[in-house]
C-alpha cells in the first residue's frame, strides 16, 4: 500500500490496471484526457495495449473487438464523445461484451462547458442507446473511491457480461485527494466465465444455468458468430419470437436477479429521520457537509448516497420513503435522479435542488432545503 | 465428380447454419465470399486462426456463413472493431468484409485511418455501387449520371476512387478485379491475406435488383458481361488515353510495398518500454 495525493481521473486510470485492464482505446477529450495520457504511459508496462482512435465511435468499437480477443478493455470519454459512443453501448448490450465506459460528465448539451462540472448525464446514461438493454453505472464521490469503483465497473462487467458506465464527473475527475492505493495483487479481480465444453459443443448464447453464459475468445478455438442483429442461442440472426423474448427477458434477468451484488448505497441513517438527503457523486460532497451542519443545529436528517445510479436502488428509497417526510434530491443538473427518487417514494415527498450552470450544488443550498427554507 | 461435401467452399460453410443465404439469385456477392474460401484454402490457414468482421448490409451478412471467428458489427465500423481484435490478438487473421456505402460513406474515416496505420488487416470492399439492403439508394461510388432510388435525376455526385484513396491514406497492398474474374480475385484476396500490413481488395460487383433495374443494365448475365467488357488489366491500362481509362475498372495490383505494421511495432514499443522499467529498477 502507498499513500499518494492524486487526481480522480489518475485514479480511474490506476483502478483499471489494477483490475486488469489491458487494452484501452480512446478519443482526446475535456475533462477526461488524463486518464487517456496516465493510460498510454503506464499499460505498456504491463504489456497492455493503448490505442488513440480516430474517434469515440471508433474507441468503443475497438474495446469491443479487444474484448472478444480476451482482454478486459476501456475507454474514457466526456460528454460530446459519450454521444457518440451510445451505438456501441447498445451493441455491447446485444452482444454481451464486457467493457466499461468512464464518461467523466462535463456540462452540456452539446459542446457545453467542457471544464465546468456536470451531472447531466444519468439518463443518457440508462437510456442514450436505443431499444431496451440493460445497463450497470457506477458513481464515485472521492479520489479513493474512483479507484474502487473502477475496479467494481471492470468485475460487473466481466461477471455479468454487460457494459459498465463508471458516472465521473469533472469535480471528482480533477479534484486531488489523498489515496491509500492497494497493492495491485491484493485487488479482487473477477475473470469471465469460461466455457468448459469441446468447440462443437458450444452454444456462446446459451445452455448455462445462470443467466450468464460462459464466454469464448476469439482465437481458441471456439468458433462462433457475434451479431449486433437478435440472435438465437448459437448467435445466428433470428426473427422468431420464441428466440427473440426469451434472449430479452434473460439480459434483463441476469441484472435483475443480481440487485444485492450489484446496487452500492452508502447509508447513514436512523429510524427517527423525517428528512432524507439522496444523492451522488460530487453533489455528496455538498451535501455531506451539509447534513453535517443541519446535525449541529439538532435537525434530525439522514443521507443516502448512490454509488450505484443504474439499476435504480428502489429498495433502499423505498424503504427511506416509509420513515421519511420530506426527500431532497440535491443534482447538478434539472432534475434527473429526482425522477427516479419521485417514480419510488412519490412526488409530493421530493423536494429538488438543482444547479445546471457547470457549478457545484452548495452546501448552502443543500442545508435551506434541508432547514426547509 | 465431387460430392457437395468435398467442395473446398463446403469445408468452411458452417454446419450448422441454414442455408438459403439472405441475397438476391445472380449477386455478386457469393462469388466474393467463394474467393476468400479459396484464397484461406490456399494459404492453409487454420479455421480457428482466422477472424472474419463485417459492417451493415448486404456484404455485412457474409461472416455468418463461415466457419471462422466472425463478428457482424455495426454500419462502418467494423475495421475499428478489427483493429481493436487484432491488436488484442495480432496472431490472428483479421479479415474485413464490408460494401461501398459500408466502408466509404459512414465508415471512411475508419477506412482512413485503418490504412494510415497500416495495421495487418485484410480489408475487402464489395463495391455494386449501391445501397442494395436498403433498396438502392446511391452510395460514395455510385457513378455520374446513374439513377439510384435517392438519385432519381441521376446522380450527380463524382464516385470515389476506393484503391487510390487507399493507396494515398497509407495501405501496403491494394488490389482490384471484379466478381467475373474470380480466379484473379482469389489470387489478390490471397496476396491480401499474406501481406503484413493493411492491405485492400476492391471487388467490383453489380447489383442486379436495384442498381441493375434502376439503370436498365439487363440481366445478371448482361451485368457479368458487362464486368468483362468494360475492365481492363493495369498494364493494358497504361496503353490508354486517360479519358480511355476513366471509362474501364482497371485490374490488378495497383499498389505492393512493405512498411513496418502496427502491432508488431507496438510490441516492439512495449518490449522496449519494459527493458527501460527494469533497468530503471537494477539501477536504484
Amino acid at each position: 500500500m502507498t499513500v499518494r495525493l492524486m487526481q480522480g481521473n489518475e485514479a480511474v486510470a490506476w483502478g483499471a490496471i489494477a483490475a486488469g485492464c489491458r487494452f484501452f482505446a480512446g478519443y482526446p477529450i475535456t475533462p477526461s484526457t488524463e486518464i487517456a495520457e496516465m493510460l498510454s504511459r503506464e499499460l505498456p508496462k504491463v504489456a497492455g495495449k493503448f490505442i488513440q482512435m480516430e474517434d469515440e465511435i471508433g474507441s468503443l468499437a475497438a474495446c469491443i473487438g479487444a474484448s472478444v480477443g480476451g482482454l478486459k478493455s476501456c475507454t474514457a470519454t466526456s460528454g460530446p464523445g459519450f454521444s457518440l459512443m451510445q451505438e456501441h453501448i447498445g451493441y455491447a448490450a446485444m452482444t454481451e461484451v464486457p467493457v466499461v465506459i468512464v464518461n467523466v460528465q462535463r456540462l452540456g448539451p452539446s459542446t457545453g462547458q467542457p471544464t465546468s462540472a456536470s451531472q447531466g448525464d444519468v439518463m443518457q446514461a440508462r437510456w442514450g442507446t436505443h431499444g431496451d438493454h440493460p445497463i450497470i453505472a457506477l458513481s464515485p464521490v472521492s479520489v479513493s473511491q474512483s479507484f474502487d469503483l473502477t475496479v467494481k465497473a471492470f468485475n460487473f462487467s466481466e461477471k455479468y457480461r454487460t457494459p459498465v458506465i463508471l458516472l465521473m464527473d469533472e469535480v471528482i475527475g480533477h479534484m486531488r485527494e489523498k489515496i491509500e492505493l492497494p497493492d495491485f495483487d491484493t485487488v479482487e479481480r473477477v475473470e469471465r466465465i469460461a466455457t468448459d465444453v469441446p468447440p462443437e459443443w458450444y452454444k456462446p448464447y446459451g445452455d448455462s444455468l445462470s443467466d450468464v453464459p460462459p464466454m469464448a475468445n476469439f482465437g481458441e478455438g471456439y468458433r462462433y458468430h457475434i451479431t449486433g442483429l437478435f440472435h438465437d442461442l448459437l448467435g445466428y440472426p433470428t426473427t422468431r419470437l420464441d428466440e427473440i423474448d426469451p434472449w430479452i427477458q434473460r439480459v434483463h434477468r441476469k441484472i435483475e436477479r443480481n440487485l444485492n451484488d450489484i446496487i452500492l448505497v452508502d447509508e447513514d441513517l436512523s429510524d427517527s429521520d423525517r428528512t432524507v438527503v439522496v444523492t451522488f457523486g460530487a453533489s455528496a460532497r455538498s451535501a455531506r457537509h451539509a447534513v453535517k451542519l443541519a446535525r449541529q443545529r439538532r435537525i434530525k436528517v439522514g443521507m443516502v448516497t448512490l454509488l450505484t445510479i443504474w439499476p435504480f436502488a428502489e429498495e433502499v428509497i423505498s424503504r427511506v420513503a416509509r420513515i421519511a417526510r420530506r426527500i431532497i434530491v440535491p443534482e447538478m443538473n434539472l432534475g434527473q435522479l429526482a425522477l427516479e427518487v419521485e417514480r419510488v417514494a412519490g412526488r409530493n415527498k421530493v423536494v429538488r435542488v438543482n444547479r445546471a450552470n457547470g457549478e457545484m450544488v452548495t452546501p448552502q443550498m443543500v442545508l435551506e432545503a434541508i432547514e426547509g427554507r | 465428380m465431387l460430392t457437395h461435401a468435398e467442395h473446398t467452399e463446403y469445408m468452411y460453410l458452417r454446419p450448422t447454419k441454414k442455408f438459403p443465404n439472405v441475397w438476391c439469385a445472380g449477386c455478386g456477392i457469393g462469388i466474393v465470399m467463394g474467393a476468400l474460401i479459396r484464397a484461406v484454402d490456399r494459404i492453409g490457414l487454420d479455421k480457428d486462426d482466422v477472424a472474419l468482421i463485417s459492417g451493415i448490409g448486404c456484404t455485412g451478412r457474409m461472416p455468418v456463413y463461415m466457419d471462422f471467428n466472425t463478428m457482424h458489427t455495426t454500419h462502418g465500423r467494423a475495421l475499428a472493431f478489427a483493429t481493436g481484435l487484432k491488436i488484442a490478438r495480432p496472431s490472428l487473421k483479421v479479415i474485413v468484409i464490408m460494401g461501398d456505402g459500408d466502408a466509404l460513406a459512414i465508415g471512411g474515416n475508419h477506412f482512413i485511418h485503418a490504412a494510415r496505420r497500416n495495421i495487418g488487416l485484410t480489408a475487402i470492399v464489395v463495391n455494386n455501387a449501391i445501397y442494395g439492403m436498403t433498396g438502392g439508394q446511391y452510395s460514395p461510388t455510385t457513378p455520374i449520371g446513374a439513377k439510384a432510388a435517392t438519385a432519381p435525376y441521376g446522380n450527380i455526385e463524382p464516385p470515389m476512387p476506393i484503391c487510390e484513396l487507399a493507396k494515398a491514406a497509407g495501405a501496403s497492398f491494394v488490389a482490384r478485379s471484379t466478381v467475373y474474374h474470380a480466379i484473379e480475385l482469389d489470387r489478390f484476396i490471397e496476396q491480401a491475406i499474406r501481406k503484413n500490413g493493411f492491405s485492400l481488395v476492391e471487388a467490383v460487383s453489380y447489383c442486379p435488383t436495384t442498381f441493375g433495374r434502376l439503370n436498365k443494365l439487363g440481366t445478371t448475365v448482361d451485368m457479368m458481361r458487362q464486368l468483362k467488357e468494360n475492365s481492363v488489366t493495369a498494364s493494358a491500362a497504361e496503353k490508354l488515353t486517360p479519358q480511355e481509362r476513366e471509362m474501364k475498372i482497371v485490374r490488378g495490383v495497383m499498389h505492393d510495398i512493405d512498411k513496418p505494421e502496427y502491432t508488431q511495432l507496438y510490441q516492439q514499443l512495449i518490449q522496449d518500454v519494459q527493458a527501460a522499467e527494469k533497468a530503471k529498477t537494477e539501477n536504484s
